[in-house]
């Protein structure tokens, strides 16, 4: 075939002799040697730095803690993990975890809709514009998020400012003196904590919901309503349960992100340690390696515990 | 044709619906609107709304921040040595996972995905502890090896996601017609990852450029952008400045996120699914 004018093929590849056709011929012939070439320097790079910091972490939660000298000396122990147990350091992991709980199920709530609206209505542009109007504040820089709520949330800022035009002041106060949801301002109340982590996190919900949504076939709607099922109906007995690994998939980032951040609760919210916060301080000002190490331990084993689960319902799928 | 672009908007929501899914998207923006707002703010030290007035000074102020441009310097060339190692890394792993099976391939996968699934602060202590086993003082390079941990990631899911659907004939015929498997990979291969490499590639930049929690354990005294954002917070007096330069850190991430989107767009690859 000619070569059209303007058009210039791609020269095709001159065989080669030499040094370089050589090792592509026994690259080519040996399959087990060339795989294990490629994989040796991620398998080093993960095995080394971060297997191996994990290692050295949980070995280091066994070591004793001088509370005297503040030294670490590498004799190992229970003591840790003993401590963990006490009331204090059992408030925090309670704390922590009810947050995260919450967290996860605001933001399937919230996101649900989203993500339905996005799978089933949204077409054309709006699909894209969809797509992007939740990618954009996913990725958007997370302390400035933070940052942002505080500013929100601060007396006088725009949130108070609207309560107040709304006359809902009082409504305010009233939710604020709520034990255990309120503080003495928004930006110093659990509420007000909930919220931002809520924002935060929020998107990591909607993309698996709505993946998991895109994946039903409409036809099976379709049937649902042949066979004289209502709107209603077929969401709940048909949509649901095919959606729902997405809203475990999603829920794994909200629960996990939640879990571990320290940002946050050190910004928002009413004073009492988060795991995070615990582990920062006992690493930081106190030196106290083997501690933090062990409160590292219990977000590992929880989330260890919610990927079984998880992997059980089918989330993995979704992901 | 009135009926064709009916056809084409599918069936209409309900409004209930409708309000709840806009309403969503106006919750995850708002606080974005608020950042691009506060920082024309004359107000010098308090977040009064409405605003007392608009000013652009501010922006001049933060440009000449010493503090501010090195702290964009050094988050820069962080996320630049993380995202080389991380397409080095992501790709071998995407050529060796994406047809073979072997023992311990599900083993892997988790390992390439556990340091974004597990929290930061996981992989910040965990790091951090053993670089002070190693006697390791905590310098540029030991945030730049943190960060690419968890970019692998991000650019082993681009690239394993194209490599899954370029069909293999291609590379068979390459062979065929005289090519070894270096100059397969150079003028065959390449050129079909090239936009996944690159999307890849973005989406762990911008990863590293935010990342804050793995890095306070990691940095030092280095200050990267967010780190500096963070002390920030605690200096009532600079508001001004730092509102600026959070709309300059939701701009400069903003826009290789479109990017990364553009280059995906319509490969079926979700770019940002597994942040």
């Amino acid at each position: 075939m000619d070569t059209l004018p303007g058009m210039a093929l791609p020269a095709p590849a001159r065989p080669r002799a030499g040094l370089a056709r050589t090792v592509a011929n026994v690259l080519y012939r040996r399959r087990t040697l060339y795989l294990l070439l490629l994989l040796t320097p991620p398998l080093l790079w993960f095995g080394v730095v971060y297997l191996g910091s994990l290692l050295s972490l949980l070995v280091q939660s066994f070591y004793t803690f001088d509370d005297f000298t503040m030294g670490v000396t590498p004799e190992l122990t229970w003591a840790n993990y003993q401590a963990l147990l006490d009331a204090a350091n059992h408030d925090i992991i309670l704390r922590t975890l009810a947050m995260a709980g919450s967290v996860t199920v605001a933001s399937a709530v919230l996101g649900f809709p989203v993500a339905y609206y996005m799978a089933r209505y949204a077409t054309g542009w709006r699909k894209g514009f969809f797509y992007i109007a939740v990618m954009l504040p996913m990725w958007a820089s997370y302390i400035v998020k933070a940052y942002s709520w505080t500013v929100i949330l601060s007396k006088g800022g725009i949130i108070y400012w609207m309560v107040e035009r709304l006359g809902l002041l009082p409504a305010l106060e009233w939710a604020l003196a709520l034990p255990g949801v309120g503080g003495s301002s928004l930006s110093t109340s659990n509420l007000g904590r909930f919220l931002v982590f809520t924002y935060v996190w929020l998107p990591f919900m909607i993309l698996p919901i709505q993946a998991a949504i895109e994946r039903v076939p409409g036809n099976l709607l379709q049937a649902a309503a042949d066979l004289g099922a209502r709107p209603a109906q077929s969401f709940r007995t048909v949509l649901l349960p095919l959606a729902f690994p997405g809203v475990v998939a999603g829920s794994i980032f909200t629960f996990s992100l939640t879990l571990g951040d320290y940002i946050i609760p050190q910004l928002v919210g009413p004073p009492g340690l988060f795991i995070g916060n615990m582990v920062y301080t006992m690493q930081g000002s106190i030196g106290n390696i083997p501690m933090a190490a062990s409160f590292t331990v219990v977000p590992i084993v929880i989330i260890g515990i919610y990927l079984t689960v998880a992997r059980r319902l089918g989330a993995f799928d979704a992901l | 044709m009135r009926s064709e672009a009916r056809r084409e908007d599918g069936p209409r929501a309900p409004v209930w619906l409708r309000v709840l899914a806009y309403g969503g998207l106006l919750f995850l923006h708002f606080p974005i609107l608020m950042v691009g707002l506060y920082a024309f703010n004359t107000e010098e030290s308090a977040f009064s709304f409405p605003l007392k007035g608009l000013t652009l000074r501010w922006f001049q102020a933060a440009a000449a921040r010493e503090d501010v441009l090195g702290a964009i310097k050094l988050s820069l060339q962080v996320a630049l040595a993380a995202t080389g190692v991380a397409l080095v890394l992501g790709t071998l792993l995407a050529g060796a996972l994406y047809r073979r099976r072997f023992f311990g391939k599900e083993a892997l996968n988790l390992m390439v995905i556990l340091p974004i699934a597990l929290p930061g602060i996981i992989t910040g202590i965990a790091l951090l502890s053993a670089f002070r086993l190693a006697e390791v003082t905590p310098n540029f390079w030991t945030i730049a090896v943190g960060h690419a941990t968890f970019c692998v990631v991000m650019v082993y899911n681009n690239v394993v996601a194209r490599l899954r659907r370029m069909p293999h004939s291609l590379l068979e015929a390459s062979a065929d017609l005289g090519a070894d498997g270096f100059q397969t990979f150079r003028h065959v291969a390449l050129p079909q990852m090239a936009t996944s490499l690159l999307a890849g590639g973005i989406l762990a930049f911008a990863l590293s450029f935010d990342e804050l929690i793995v890095t306070t354990f990691t940095a030092g005294h280095e200050k990267t952008l967010p780190i500096w954002l963070l002390d920030q917070l605690g200096r009532p007096r600079d508001v001004p400045v730092t509102n600026v330069v959070a709309l300059w850190v939701m701009l400069i991430t903003a826009v290789p996120i479109l990017v990364a989107w553009r280059l995906t767009q319509g490969t079926e690859d979700v770019a940002g699914s597994s942040r």
